[in-house]
């Protein structure tokens, strides 16, 4: 295959990824764009491997080696994964895009071919994309594994906060800095590596400690984060080897990364910084509830039957799933009382919030798992203003996304977030194991308020019980 | 010095209710009244004048002593020229007057220096309710209005099974659901009717449903409310939407009865010659505001006419066709609103231009012209509210509403980004800046792109990128065996080992990114 009709090949597999992304737009295009990814994927690693780049069978046969062992772990894990826990294999995937990456910036730089036509600038331009992509790829690599370890509950989702943290990473910056001059000005490759290796080191442990400071709320920030980083490590590579397809496809991954990161911190009201900055709920190290603001009034615990029986009367319910539904497993039993309901002429309903979950989508996800209809599966948007009309909305395992706080209370840690106004509706009924407060750490005045009812206990235990109980 | 009210006999043709009845003289003498009565005043409403005076009231026989002996007039229908002629000076008048359409009687009104009351401009405020002798009517007239089209429809209202075979139910359909509609509507269901309804505005839905009837909505969005709770001129786009549905529901149903009125304006034309054509013969329209100028293009106000099969009842005086209801309900009104003159039951009154009820009534005050009155200080249902409140979530999607002071940012970012692109001008080789131009325009593709991806699937957009960005792999192959050059050294084994390490780690990725995502979109399902 000629040079020419490997790029020819290149530009038809960019578009088909810009279709890929824009297919998303809806359900019903979605597969298609799906299908589109996988097309363009694939010419475009027909053109690489038969393509001017690769020479001799002896590379295709390790090619094919090395693909063969991939595709199958991938499709195995694809198989396995149960559907909450996709947010961790999604950081999972984004840490080997970064190693990756890192792997193929050390073999360019070792490599004389590539940098042998280049001198000049275009040869310091040349290493500082190495250095930079080799950057991104370590940052990516060990941030996503430990947003997979407190995903996963490998590590505590607690935000780790070291003394003088901010100067920690400022320092860690300016080393990074400075080995890059050096690196630059490095005679031989040899002498250049070891600059590499250090900030490489570097590179990795902030990773760890950027993440590690993150709380468990604000993980949907952290995972469209390192998606974008992912991109933005795919486009640096790029640049090095001067491959437009790698350009294009981590310049979109990237900014749709981005673009997510920022819808996540906008649903939080936070600030990205503040997010990066870490540390949710401890606001530069002092205990966040003001003083004088515990909520008054009484919480009224409830069983399943009288729940039922509020739901049985009910003619509008808007239900709002939060990570404890995930957590327990109960989509399943919540699709079943759904439909018990909508069978019998009830107009059920789900809200969700745009950070509920522990990943953007995550709850829809869910949902979507379970066969509940998407349509009747609304945003925050959509329905916030239903809920005066509405006769039940239950909560399930959320908390701040339904805090009245936010909007009443200007000292609220979370004063100004949109929130799901549950406390609107006739009767609101809260589904918790406890009363221990969200991840935000703030108390929650909706549990106090008069129309609002507690239903203590795990999720899926009390909504089989609930099922039970309005099937009798 | 108590005051004395006349109530003289109606003189407009055909009118036959009467102002006052006996239950409601014995009221107005309790409050310290005198009450007169013209002989013969009752007769069309079926009240004698002995009733009246064994309620207390003094039966005048000559008409012309009636008004000059009155200190305040009751009268149901706009005094006639002649009347006019006969009011006191100084006297009250108290009846329906339709300022806006009768502009000359007003002047005429101002001139005699009296002060006149309408009951047709009581303010549609809570407080007046009890006083507000248009609904009473109108309650009156949309009953009627069910009864003259049952009259003259040759069928059954109800369904019926019997021996005799099947009867289909009635479908009557019932433009404007305002007090009048509503009662039509009550009544009609009542017979048995299917009863469907249609009214601008889309807070009566629910009115609509609790009477009985269907409420069948136009399928296009504006708020119909005026103020005071009564309609108000719709847009054009509208009207044309309301037209279908009108023409729709006029080759379904048996029975159309308008009630569409607009305070001060013509009754809109809402059904055409080609509606009335294309109904069933023998069925029946009831235009309601035929003395309006008629909802129908083909109404003869004031009569029945039968026009291609359609009876078309044009009547304009439906409350007087229940005389004794609509004499009771309005004599009931307006002892209503003596109560609010006569504050303290001595039998005289205050015309109270603080008392917004009383302000909003009196039209004409000691011979001064006060009509209009100021607008309402709360109107029926506060319209502008929820629309204001949908219009500040709209604002979403691509980035966020600038905010004034956003402006400054923008042009700071944009200073920043052309001194950026200066310096990388400066130093930077072309092939270099052609890949930088590759890079920033598929930022914007995917900023573009990425927004309209909806939130529900922001996790499988999430997945596919992950799955789109092990792309990296290409930058592996090419690593593995390229074409080789003389004369360089190059540590193929340590290479070839890093490459085929990224290989796996990619390829995990794209297959695995691939598959759940088709995963995950499998299961959307409406």
């Amino acid at each position: 295959m000629s040079y020419s009709l490997a790029t020819a090949s290149y530009i038809g597999a960019t578009i088909l990824f810009i279709l890929c992304l824009g297919g998303l737009s809806n359900q019903e295009t979605a597969r298609r764009g799906n299908l589109y990814g996988v097309i363009g994927m694939a010419i475009a690693v027909v053109a690489t491997v038969f393509g001017p780049y690769v020479a001799g069978f002896g590379g295709v046969a390790w090619i094919i080696f090395a693909m063969i062992i991939g595709a199958s772990i991938g499709l195995y894990a694809a198989r396995k994964v149960q559907m909450t826990q996709m947010p961790e294999l999604v950081a999972l995937m984004h840490s080997m895009v970064g190693l990756a990456a890192m792997l193929v910036g050390f073999a360019n730089y070792v490599d004389p071919i590539a940098a042998s036509h280049l001198s000049g600038a275009e040869k310091t331009i040349h290493e500082i994309e190495i250095y930079v992509g080799i950057l991104i790829g370590a940052v990516t690599f060990s941030g996503s594994v430990i947003a997979f370890g407190k995903l996963s509950g490998k590590i505590s989702g607690n935000p780790l906060l070291l003394p003088g943290r901010h100067w920690i990473n400022l320092i860690g910056l300016l080393v990074v800095i400075v080995f890059g001059r050096q690196f630059l000005h490095a005679e031989s490759v040899g002498g250049g590596m070891a600059f590499l290796i250090v900030m490489t080191i570097i590179a990795l442990a902030f990773g760890v400690h950027m993440v590690m400071a993150i709380g468990g709320a604000d993980m949907p920030v952290v995972v469209s984060m390192l998606n974008s980083y992912s991109g933005w490590a795919a486009a640096a590579t790029g640049f090095m080897l001067s491959n437009d397809l790698l350009i294009v496809t981590g310049a979109l991954v990237g900014s749709s990364g981005a673009i997510l990161s920022y819808i996540m911190c906008e649903a939080m009201n936070r600030h990205f910084i503040s997010v990066i900055a870490g540390g949710f709920g401890t606001s530069g190290g002092t205990p966040a509830a003001p003083d004088g603001t515990q909520p008054a009034g009484e919480v009224v615990p409830i069983l399943a039957p009288e729940t039922a029986e509020l739901l049985r009367d009910a003619k509008n319910v808007i239900i709002i799933p939060g990570y404890g539904m995930a957590v327990a497993q109960a989509q399943h039993t919540v699709y079943e009382i759904t439909r018990f309901l909508r069978d019998k002429g009830v107009n059920v309903r789900f809200g969700i919030h745009p950070v509920a979950g522990r990943m953007p989508g995550h709850m829809n996800v869910l949902l979507a798992e379970a066969k509940v209809p998407y349509d009747i599966v609304l945003e925050m948007d959509e329905l916030n203003e239903d809920f005066p009309k509405t006769d039940v909305a239950m909560v399930i395992g959320a908390n701040d996304i339904v805090n009245p706080g936010a909007q009443d209370d200007p000292n609220s840690p979370i004063a100004g977030m949109p929130v799901l106004e549950a406390w609107k509706a006739t009767t609101s009924i809260v589904m918790k194991r406890s009363m221990a407060s969200g991840y935000a750490g703030v108390d929650n005045p909706l549990f106090y308020k008069e129309n609002n009812r507690m239903l203590f206990g795990d999720a899926k235990k009390m909504l089989d019980e609930v099922l039970v109980a309005l099937k009798a | 010095m108590p005051l004395t009210i006349g109530v003289p006999k109606e003189t407009a043709a055909g009118e036959k209710r009467v102002a006052t009845v006996p239950e409601v003289v014995e009221k107005l003498i309790k409050l310290g009244f005198a009450v007169q009565v013209e002989a013969g005043a009752g007769d069309a409403a079926t009240v004698s004048d002995d009733a009246y005076r064994a309620a207390g009231a003094q039966i005048v026989e000559d008409t012309a002593t009636l008004w000059s002996s009155s200190d305040i007039i009751f009268k149901v229908r706009g005094p006639s020229t002649e009347e006019v002629g006969l009011l006191r000076e100084g006297s009250t008048l108290v009846s329906f007057i339709w300022p806006a359409q009768n502009p000359e009687l007003l002047e005429q009104l101002a001139a005699r220096k009296v002060t006149v009351l309408a009951m047709d401009s009581v303010p549609r405020i809570s407080r007046a309710q009890k006083l507000d002798a248009l609904s009473s009517m109108a309650n009156i007239a949309g009953y009627r209005a069910v009864i003259e089209a049952a009259h003259h429809f040759g069928r059954f209202f109800t369904g019926q099974i019997t021996a005799a075979g099947k009867v289909p139910p009635a479908k009557v359909f019932v433009i404007g659901a305002g007090v009048a509609g509503l009662a039509a509507i009550g009544t009609a269901s009542g017979l048995g009717a299917i009863v469907r309804a249609n009214d601008t505005r889309p807070e009566v839905a629910d009115q609509v449903t609790s009477m009985g009837g269907e409420f069948v909505p136009v399928d296009y969005v504006e708020e119909g409310t005026g103020v005071g709770g009564y309609a108000k001129v719709m847009s054009e786009g509208f009207q044309k939407a309301q037209r279908e549905v009108f023409a729709k529901q006029a080759k379904e149903v048996d029975i159309i009865i308008t009630t569409a009125l607009i305070p001060g304006k013509p009754a809109p034309k809402l059904i055409t010659a080609e509606m009335v054509q294309s109904m069933k013969p023998g069925s029946v329209i009831v235009d309601m505001a035929a003395e309006q100028g008629g909802n129908c293009e083909l109404t003869e106000p004031g009569t029945v006419t039968v026009k291609h099969g359609v009876t078309i009842i044009g009547y304009a005086d439906l409350p007087s066709r229940l005389s004794k209801q609509s004499s009771t309900l309005y004599a009931t009104n307006l002892f209503r609103l003596s109560e609010e003159l006569c504050k303290n039951k001595d039998g005289t009154i205050d015309v109270n231009m603080d008392d917004e009820v009383i302000r909003g009534t009196t039209v004409v005050k000691d011979g001064t012209i006060t009509w209009p009155p100021p607008a309402p200080k709360l109107s029926a249902a506060p319209p502008p509210k929820p629309a204001a409140a949908k219009a500040a979530p709209a604002v979403s999607g691509h980035g966020k509403a600038s905010a004034p002071s956003s402006a400054k940012r923008a042009a700071i970012m944009f200073g920043a980004a052309a001194l950026f692109l200066l310096l990388i001008g400066a130093g930077a080789p072309a092939a270099f800046l052609s890949h930088f131009t590759v890079f920033v325009l598929a930022c914007f593709v995917g900023y573009m792109v990425v927004w309209n991806v909806k939130p529900a699937l922001h996790t499988p957009l999430m997945s596919v990128t992950n799955a789109i960005s092990s792309i990296i792999a290409i930058g592996a192959l090419v690593q593995i065996a390229p074409p080789m050059e003389a004369g360089l050294d190059r540590p193929d084994g340590w290479i070839r080992l890093l490459a085929i390490l990224a290989i796996v780690l990619a390829t995990i990725n794209m297959f695995g990114g691939f598959a759940v995502t088709q995963r995950m979109l499998s299961m959307f399902r409406k």
